[in-house]
């Protein structure tokens, strides 16, 4: 056991601060960044330039081929200068990992590199109205029309869609099969015709969700990942990516919130020993969750497989980053109803106390995760 | 970063776990033919060592003084316990008591009626008190990962129950393990006790290290790790329903244990204190 740098891991953390001070563009730690902008499209290209984009990614397809500590640090780093983080989230953690496990060498070529330097964005369409949690039950149809697929359907709550370039979007490919082998996976272009993106204003009031509505649009052929049929193979990758990847970055930024929730209870002196406690506490939480994702990595390093202990880091995030941002809220008081240009940081508890309601939702709900560390976990037997 | 006990320490714990699944409450004399007892004396073991023998004993509801002595790190052939707010734990079954003065006294006093009928509390009548070796900031912070790694073995153990007897109970025609007001309650559980698992090997590495953050990680492991195994007691006392309630079903006495953890040298919220005063007057 050693939880200090190695001598490599040093000289990559030195390598990723002296970056991030000679390329962060000034203003970004004020920005609340409720909506992306250029500024970060610029940012995110550097990370890419600068190798920091694909570390984990092979040395074939443009990653780094680094270990899973360096992009543990990386995250750590980011958060520590509260340095946003690359665009192409989708791309990266996603849409990426799944081109490079199920892709053909054409499709590789075609996008992996385009994903790191954040030439092309992407985002995800694989919750529709009727299929949230049952992701299988979706209705969209994916058409085989000789020469190519017709898509026709409807995609919900898909961040980033008004910027993206292309979707990975699941449906029914084989609708007389059964449940499980009715699905194909494709790659979109979101600039065909018939793909109309529509913003979805959530209770921040802000429109970082979009709906997604699929008419007649024609896909190549050669844009289907896997099989025609294979979609909740190739779909189950992708969460996997989703839900795996995402542990460092979970801590990075709940690291971010108990630094401001922190600098908030020193600006306005809090002396009250319920609070003190409950601030503690968050810090406390923050601790448990970076320590087991340490553990998660150093089983992840020696096996290749991430171990148990991760599985949960998605559910402690989001119920960590609900009890946070009402504390915050508690300390502000009675300016806690005060937003935007009248209240205390531009409103920025109000907004991520709001925001944060999302969290137990998106990317699996609790209740999801819940079921899933039972029964895969835990090896309860199988609620339905 | 390498956050995983060595080869030679998984041995360990299997051979720990074997040795107290056969005999779950050893004399000093057969730990010592282990040559567990003094293993913090020489150099050939390290805080981590001795920090999976603490949490395999927490999870066998080892009822001695084996901790207690490794930590109070006193040189001879005596058994020690050490005084924690007030009382001492094993009193009739040690020869020295360390107090929080760094004194070493007999093990002389009244042993008392405690709710955990194995912690044989006593309160120690101090005659012929002599200094004793070490600081006790060195003992406290050994203490409290001790105390901290305890709580995840009975935390987990707890919860493991809970796993064993919901796969197998069945009600309505279903194992109660497939209903979820069931099944997310033990999750819950689960994850609070690694995620304090993670922070008491933390506390232990930096204890081991003494690292500079150590009284952080001491602070934070033991009162999230106490509170967990409260927690994972309670839940598989519920997940076991009448049974879980009986005098008769184990549950209880890993239960009556985790409420001392949970108490021993401060509950959580004055560890917290501390933490609170760190994060908010620098």
């Amino acid at each position: 056991m050693e939880l200090r740098d190695t001598p490599d891991e040093a000289a990559f953390r030195e390598g990723v601060r002296e970056f991030i001070a000679q390329n962060l563009p000034s203003g970004s730690k004020q920005r609340s960044a409720r909506r992306f902008e250029d500024a970060d499209r610029d940012w995110s290209r550097k990370l890419g330039e600068a190798g920091y984009a694909g570390l984990t990614w092979p040395k074939e397809y443009g990653g780094a081929g680094a270990p899973y500590s360096h992009q543990a640090i990386y995250l750590e780093e980011l958060a520590e200068a509260e340095a946003p983080s690359h665009l192409g989230v989708i791309g990266l953690g996603m849409a990426g990992p799944t081109i490079i496990a199920w892709g053909t060498p054409e499709q590789k070529e075609r996008y992996l590199s385009k994903i790191l330097m954040a030439d092309e964005i992407w985002c995800q369409g694989f919750s529709e109205p009727d299929a949230g949690s049952d992701l299988a039950a979706s209705r969209t149809r994916i058409e085989d029309q000789g020469d190519h697929f017709l898509v026709n359907g409807q995609k919900a709550w898909s961040s980033f869609a008004h910027i993206a370039d292309f979707c990975i979007l699941i449906g029914l490919g084989l609708p007389d099969e059964p449940r499980y082998k009715n699905l194909t996976y494709v790659i979109v272009d979101m600039h065909a015709p018939g793909v109309e993106v529509r913003p979805l204003v959530q209770i921040t009031g802000h429109p970082e969700f979009n709906e997604i509505f699929f008419t007649d649009v024609q896909v190549p052929k050669e844009n289907v990942l896997g099989a025609v049929g294979d979609g909740w193979q190739v779909a189950m990758t992708t969460l996997l990516h989703e839900r795996g990847t995402l542990g460092f970055a979970l801590s990075a930024t709940l690291d971010v919130a108990v630094r401001k929730l922190v600098a908030l209870a020193k600006d306005r002196n809090v002396t009250d020993p319920i609070l003190r406690d409950r601030i503690a506490r968050e810090w406390v939480e923050l601790q448990a969750l970076k320590y087991t994702n340490y553990r998660s990595l150093t089983t992840l390093t020696k096996t290749g497989i991430p171990g148990p202990e991760g599985s949960a880091s998605k559910l402690v995030w989001s119920e960590n980053n609900q009890r946070l941002t009402k504390l915050a809220l508690e300390i502000l008081g009675s300016h806690a109803q005060l937003t935007d240009g009248g209240g205390y940081a531009d409103g920025y508890w109000q907004y991520q106390q709001l925001r944060s309601r999302g969290n137990t939702i998106e990317a699996g709900t609790s209740e999801i995760l819940r079921n899933i560390v039972a029964e895969r976990v835990l090896g309860l037997p199988r609620s339905r | 970063m390498d956050f995983a006990f060595t080869s030679e320490q998984d041995d360990l714990r299997r051979e720990a776990r074997a040795f107290l699944e056969a005999t779950p409450s050893p004399s000093m004399e057969q730990l010592a033919e282990l040559g567990w007892v003094g293993i913090l004396q020489g150099d050939d073991f390290t805080f981590l060592d001795a920090s999976v023998l603490f949490e395999e004993l927490g999870r066998a509801l080892y009822d001695g003084p084996f901790a207690l002595n490794e930590v109070a790190g006193q040189p001879g052939d005596d058994v020690w316990s050490i005084e924690i707010d007030g009382f001492v734990p094993h009193l009739d079954k040690v020869t020295r008591v360390l107090t929080p003065d760094m004194r070493g006294t007999k093990a002389q006093g009244d042993t008392l009626a405690t709710v955990d009928e194995t912690l044989g509390l006593g309160r120690l009548s101090r005659n012929g008190a002599e200094a004793a070796q070490g600081e006790w900031v060195d003992v406290r912070r050994r203490l409290l990962a001790a105390l901290a790694l305890e709580a995840v073995g009975i935390g987990s153990k707890a919860i493991e129950l809970a796993l064993a007897y919901a796969s197998e109970r069945e009600q309505f025609g279903k194992k109660i393990g497939s209903y979820q007001a069931i099944s997310h309650s033990l999750v819950d559980g689960y994850v609070a006790v690694e995620l304090s698992r993670s922070l008491a090997y933390w506390a232990a590495w930096s204890v081991a290290e003494n690292d500079e953050q150590v009284d952080l990680a001491v602070a934070a492991a033991k009162s999230q790790a106490s509170e967990a195994a409260v927690l994972a007691c309670e839940k598989s006392i519920q997940a076991h329903g009448g049974v879980g309630f009986t005098w008769e079903h184990p549950l209880h006495r890993y239960y009556k244990r985790a409420l001392w953890l949970e108490g021993a040298l401060g509950y959580g919220r004055e560890h917290r204190a501390e933490v609170a005063e760190y994060l908010l007057s620098s």
